[in-house]
């Protein structure tokens, strides 16, 4: 089951290839002419092109980016998850050097791209991915350098994401609890699906190689194992993932979390809790239509947490026909401001204080001639937020503790935000004012 | 600086006047060395571009011995591409190699043995061993790993070479080495080796490798991971406990951040469950595998979608996994169409009757989207929902109604189509909607939709008082039509006529009438010939063929035989677990796999979505099939495949008696046909297009699948011939060849 692959590409939207790299040599670089016309031929018969296909033998994995498409072909039965993660992360790699991948970048990076591709992946299998890892020995100016670059022992260490040598006049550490919530309401105000992605994010300034050790409060690690029965109002988080520093059979056995961080930014820890709490802001919208004159909107919003925290940059988007014009808004808190290139009325609250509840009124004309061919998409309704100093599961850090050789001091910082995901509401049908209901 | 790179780079492409290749030349052989590294990046950047640069091989390849890493690099790139075409010249670079892989600085040393090895021409062969050898024993990690790929990449050029010199043993021996990424890396390549070898003992892990790889998993980077899981599932555990404490071992990988290294353990644990007694552990390792498997949806869509086909599979093999968690699987509306579709095939996956109140919802809610697939598949899915549980069908019915009602027209359509389906799972249960129906009349332009409505007004005949018309309506338009809708037509009319024959004698004689002698399409007519004889000769034997009961109809929501599914499950996270097919499917001889796709796409896409459709449309109403999977074949002419089990009917004198040869049983039961192929069709011996007939007969049974199991249809019997009708045909018949009936003519309508 090898899953090595043959060949990467990296084309635009025309299937021109803008770089490629073949790493195999067991299929001819022109197989990629077919790649295009295949998903353009799945795309008119009707069905969406899958992200994977095979024709002739080869077989074709596929993502896109921006207005990319990077591509890995293979003639073996590849692990598919791999190659898809693998595409990516060249993306995320490419990206760090330059800011932006684009076409533009490509062709004025193609000499780096190339020795990237060619330490990234070698006979067609991933090799070191890190992009901190690769820019110490993979270098945009490299003839700068004085000393010739060497392998940094990072790349081969089973501590492959941190090199030796780091050095910080000021050792410090920053950890933000950040829980996105994932809302989805149909249009009768039933919760289809509430979710809520959590992450430990650190941002880690220090010197040397040290030791961490995190600790949260116990609530939260048992009931992640589910070893202590809930009692109460308990929330149950599902499924924690590790940043891959974390030593995980350690994290088995005992709980602790313990680790030598990679420099700079990344994701500790992650998690998902499955739960049924209240909406933290819920959105009413009634809407009045009277086809080919105007559409009348009341949206009412409330604030569903404790009254002592408050919501910060609150933004409900609601979606209006395209055809809308001369829009006027009436609101009790906030500004109201109509996007007509996203067909959308957004309304903006500043703060929005727990257990409060405000309501808005939108007005617009309507065209007396509705283009019938106009399927009604429905988008729903969707609301941006942050709460700060606030946290759904309950987590806390109870401790942070440092360790390094040399001995230092070193300052860490937590602060703790609620956000919203992708938090959706979808829109009621409109009460149609000017025609008589169906019989 | 990097504007200053920027510009510098944009210079390198835009040089394309006539005569570069002369001026590049000339700079290659500059004295400056920054103006040769300057023409190295030109012509690098030619070759982007895809001019030929391979005329330059001699003079770039002089560059190669330089200080200058990035300089260097661009060379091995050069040589990389076009060594192929100047397999001559590649010795002039194979010094500086050589002397490369002896270099102080371990960078260049890996660079030099990595980039050997992607120089596919047997000149570099001769050289590349002892430098290779050196390599594997550099005490540098970085060298190690990249030389343990190198070997790899010799095997696949020249096996014996790599036995001669040994290094399969250095390998082996490298799985013990202290680096982690060096084990991994040595695992990779055995892997891949083991798969070509021709003796098969390359790789093979025993207790003691597994050991090895076990420890260095904890280490490793999560391609270093996945590798190592991946050679631990072709691990065999002598017994249940050393299979639960392998699996003990395994699930802390779960909690990897890298959605690849969750799927490969994911793929260990379900192998290895194979060998674990336990029903306590099992259950165990269940329940730690949803949470991650839900996770993977958090991932991109691509990865998503990956993800998905193999919940799918996994959702076969463990039904009790995930019973909990369907809301995870509804859409969200901007998720790409193809995650779309599979986490709407998931969710009938998961639907029970907790669940069905929210997933009936939540697929309306599909049905009024404005993705024309996505809206038909959410509709066949209400039907399929309905047929699978039973207390929730008149909620399914409701809301089926429902969206009849929006009037819009490829939902109604498919409405009509599922709505037939539910008709025949549901016999007289919901005759009162069959109104509402048929105000649709007009807008049906599908053949499938139009097909079952005639079938749903055929069937119910007798409660319809103006049946008669409605068919009436339809054969307006006979001759027009899709032969599908031709064969619904003419069986309905043949029920409306047994059940009001005052009503109804005139159409079915002038349907009869049109059908033997103004289609061309065998099958249509031949089946109009066997209702006439059929109605002329014993009205009752009609009757009872006709409108006798029809079986009992199930959705399978298992779409894959248990044989596949093992070999699919050792395929966790590969493409195989995506497309749902076997490896030696879509890999191996090209033609053959060409070929082969297409059928097993064929019967996939069949299994997954006409389950129900296909086999359904009985025409003639005689039984169907009992377990509708086995339909996996359709020809163009018809998804009805209805075939006879009625009591033999002794026929009497045919009518006219011109053919006595064809006077044979109209319906010879011959029950020891059960050796027949899979193929469910037959055809009719004697008409006009038998020869073309039985050349796609002879198609399609070698493009099905084998089957399953038991065919249903093998004991249906053989329709031998019949009697000659009354109408002679203008083209005589040929004989009919009643020898190729024993095997395989069975009833075709």
């Amino acid at each position: 089951m090898a899953s090595a692959v043959s060949a990467i590409f990296i084309l635009d939207l025309k299937g021109k290839v803008l770089i490629s790299r073949n790493y195999r040599g067991d299929i001819p670089m022109s197989a990629v002419e077919k790649f295009l016309p295949l998903v353009l031929e799945a795309e008119e018969d009707s069905q969406a092109p899958a992200p994977c296909f095979t024709d002739d033998g080869i077989n074709y994995l596929y993502i896109r980016h921006n207005n990319l498409f990077l591509l890995a072909i293979t003639r073996k039965n590849s692990n598919a998850t791999t190659v898809m993660l693998f595409l990516h992360t060249i993306a995320e790699v490419l990206t760090e050097y330059f800011k932006e991948l684009e076409e533009e970048s490509i062709r004025d990076n193609f000499v780096i791209i190339y020795e990237l591709l060619d330490e990234m992946m070698d006979f067609g299998y991933p090799q070191t991915t890190e992009s901190k890892i690769l820019q110490e020995y993979i270098t945009q100016d490299a003839y700068k350098l004085e000393v010739q670059v060497r392998p940094p022992m990072a790349v081969t260490n089973a501590v492959s994401w941190r090199s030796e040598g780091i050095r910080y006049r000021k050792n410090e550490v920053f950890l933000d609890v950040v829980e996105s919530v994932n809302l989805l309401v149909n249009a009768n105000g039933n919760v289809l699906r509430s979710e809520i992605l959590g992450a430990v994010k650190m941002k880690v300034f220090l010197s040397g190689m040290p030791e961490l050790r995190l600790g949260l409060n116990d609530k939260v690690m048992f009931e992640s194992t589910g070893r202590s029965p809930t009692k109460g109002k308990s929330i149950e988080m599902e499924d924690v993932k590790f940043h891959q520093c974390v030593r995980l059979s350690k994290f088995e056995n005992d709980r602790t979390i313990s680790f030598i961080p990679p420099d700079g930014e990344f994701d500790l820890m992650t998690y998902r809790l499955n739960t049924q709490v209240k909406p933290l802001i819920w959105v009413e919208a009634l809407v009045e239509n009277y086809t080919g004159s105007r559409v009348e909107y009341l949206i009412r919003a409330r604030a569903q947490f404790k009254r002592r925290s408050s919501a910060n940059n609150v933004e409900i988007h609601i979606p209006v026909p395209e055809d809308a014009d001369s829009p006027k808004f009436r609101s009790g808190i906030g500004s109201v401001q109509y996007v007509p290139e996203k067909a959308c009325v957004i309304w903006k609250i500043k703060q929005f204080q727990g257990g409060k509840e405000f309501s808005m009124r939108a007005h617009f004309g309507l065209p007396s001639v509705k283009n019938l061919e106009d399927a009604d998409k429905k988008p729903p309704m969707s609301i941006k937020f942050e709460i700060p100093y606030f946290t759904t599961s309950g987590i806390q850090v109870r401790y942070l503790k440092i360790q390094e050789r040399s001995g230092y001091a070193a300052l860490p910082w937590v602060r703790y935000i609620t956000q919203n995901g992708d938090y959706q509401m979808r829109m009621p049908d409109s009460i149609k004012a000017s025609k008589m209901a169906p019989i | 600086m990097a504007d200053f790179l920027r510009q510098n780079a944009g210079r390198f492409f835009a040089n394309n006047k006539k005569g570069e290749n002369a001026e590049l030349l000339a700079d290659l052989n500059s004295e400056y060395r920054d103006r040769r590294k300057d023409a190295v990046k030109r012509v690098i950047a030619n070759m982007t571009v895809g001019k030929d640069v391979s005329s330059l091989f001699p003079q770039v390849v002089k560059n190669m011995q330089t200080e200058d890493l990035e300089m260097k690099k661009l060379v091995y790139l050069y040589l990389m591409n076009y060594a192929k075409s100047n397999p001559d010249l590649v010795i002039l670079a194979v010094n500086t190699f050589v002397k490369d892989t002896d270099h102080v600085n371990p960078l260049i040393r890996a660079l030099a043995i990595r980039t050997m090895g992607c120089i596919r021409v047997d000149k570099i062969l001769d050289h590349i061993c002892e430098p290779l050898r050196k390599c594997l024993q550099d005490d540098n990690p970085y060298v190690r790993k990249t030389a343990a790929i190198g070997v790899a990449k010799l095997w696949d050029l020249d096996q014996e070479r790599a036995l001669e010199n040994g290094f399969v043993t250095v390998l082996q021996d490298l799985v013990s080495d202290s680096n982690p990424m060096v084990v991994a890396n040595a695992v990779t390549a055995l892997a891949e080796m083991q798969e070509s070898s021709v003796s098969k003992d390359v790789f093979v892990v025993n207790v003691a490798i597994m050991n090895k790889m076990l420890a260095a998993l904890n280490e490793c980077t999560e391609w270093g991971q996945i590798a190592i899981l991946t050679s631990l599932a072709d691990y065999r555990p002598l017994d249940s406990k050393e299979a639960e404490n392998v699996c003990e071992r395994v699930i802390p990988r779960l909690q990897h951040a890298n959605g690849s290294v969750v799927l490969s353990a994911i793929r260990v644990l379900m192998i290895f469950m194979r060998y674990i007694k336990s029903e306590d552990f099992i259950k165990g390792m269940i329940k730690k595998m949803s949470p991650p498997l839900v996770s993977l949806l958090a991932s991109a869509p691509e990865v998503q979608y990956v993800s998905l086909r193999n919940i799918n599979l996994i959702l076969q093999k463990r039904p009790d996994i995930l019973q909990n968690d369907v809301r995870v699987f509804f859409c969200k509306y901007n998720d790409p169409p193809y995650v779309k579709r599979e986490k709407l095939e998931i969710i009938i996956k998961l639907c029970n009757d907790k669940n069905i109140e929210q997933i009936l919802s939540e697929l309306k809610e599909y049905a009024s989207e404005v993705d024309v697939e996505f809206v038909r598949k959410a509709v066949r899915a209400i039907g399929r929902c309905a047929i699978m549980i039973d207390e929730a069908s008149e909620r399914c019915v409701n809301v089926l109604l429902d969206l009849i009602n929006t009037k819009v027209n490829y939902v109604v359509q498919e409405a009509i189509i599922v709505i037939k389906d539910i008709f025949r799972k549901y016999p007289k249960r919901y005759e009162a909607i069959i109104p509402t129906l048929c105000q649709n009349l007009d807008s049906l332009d599908e053949p499938e939709a139009k097909g079952s409505l005639i079938w749903i007004i055929g069937e119910y005949a007798e409660r319809i008082e103006n049946a008669d018309e409605l068919i009436e309506n339809f054969l307006e338009t006979f001759l027009e039509e899709n032969s599908q809708v031709q064969l619904q037509l003419l069986t309905a009319t043949v029920k409306l006529f047994l059940k009001k024959p005052a009503q109804s004698q005139e159409i079915v004689h002038r349907v009869l009438q049109t059908a033997t002698n103004e289609i061309d399409n065998p099958d249509t007519r031949d089946r109009a010939y066997v209702y006439w004889r059929l109605l002329s000769t014993d009205p009752q034997a009609a009757k009872a063929v006709v409108l006798s009961d029809k079986p009992p109809i199930s959705v399978e929501t298992r779409t894959i035989s248990p044989a596949l599914m093992d070999e699919l499950i050792n395929n966790i996270s590969t493409l195989a677990s995506v497309y749902h097919k076997p490896p030696k499917a879509f890999m191996g001889n090209r033609a053959f796999s060409a070929d082969a796709v297409k059928t097993a796409a064929a019967a996939d896409a069949r299994d997954e979505e006409q389950i129900i459709g296909d086999a359904v449309l009985d025409a003639s109403g005689a039984p169907a099939p009992k377990n509708v999977m086995t339909d996996l074949l359709d020809l163009d002419f018809g998804s009805s495949e209805p075939a006879y089990t009625s009591p033999p009917v002794s026929s009497s004198k045919p009518a006219s008696n011109n053919g006595p040869n064809y006077s044979a049983d109209l319906f010879d039961m011959s029950s020891d046909m059960s050796g027949s192929s899979s193929s469910v069709f037959g055809g009719m011996g004697g008409m006009g297009g038998m020869g073309g007939m039985q050349q796609q007969q002879t198609q399609h049974q070698q493009q099905a699948p084998p089957p399953a199991r038991n065919d249903p249809f093998g004991d249906l019997g053989g329709l031998g011939g019949f009697g000659q009708p009354p109408q002679q045909q203008q083209q005589q018949p040929t004989k009919p060849t009643q020898s190729s009936a024993e095997n395989d003519l069975l009833g075709l309508f």
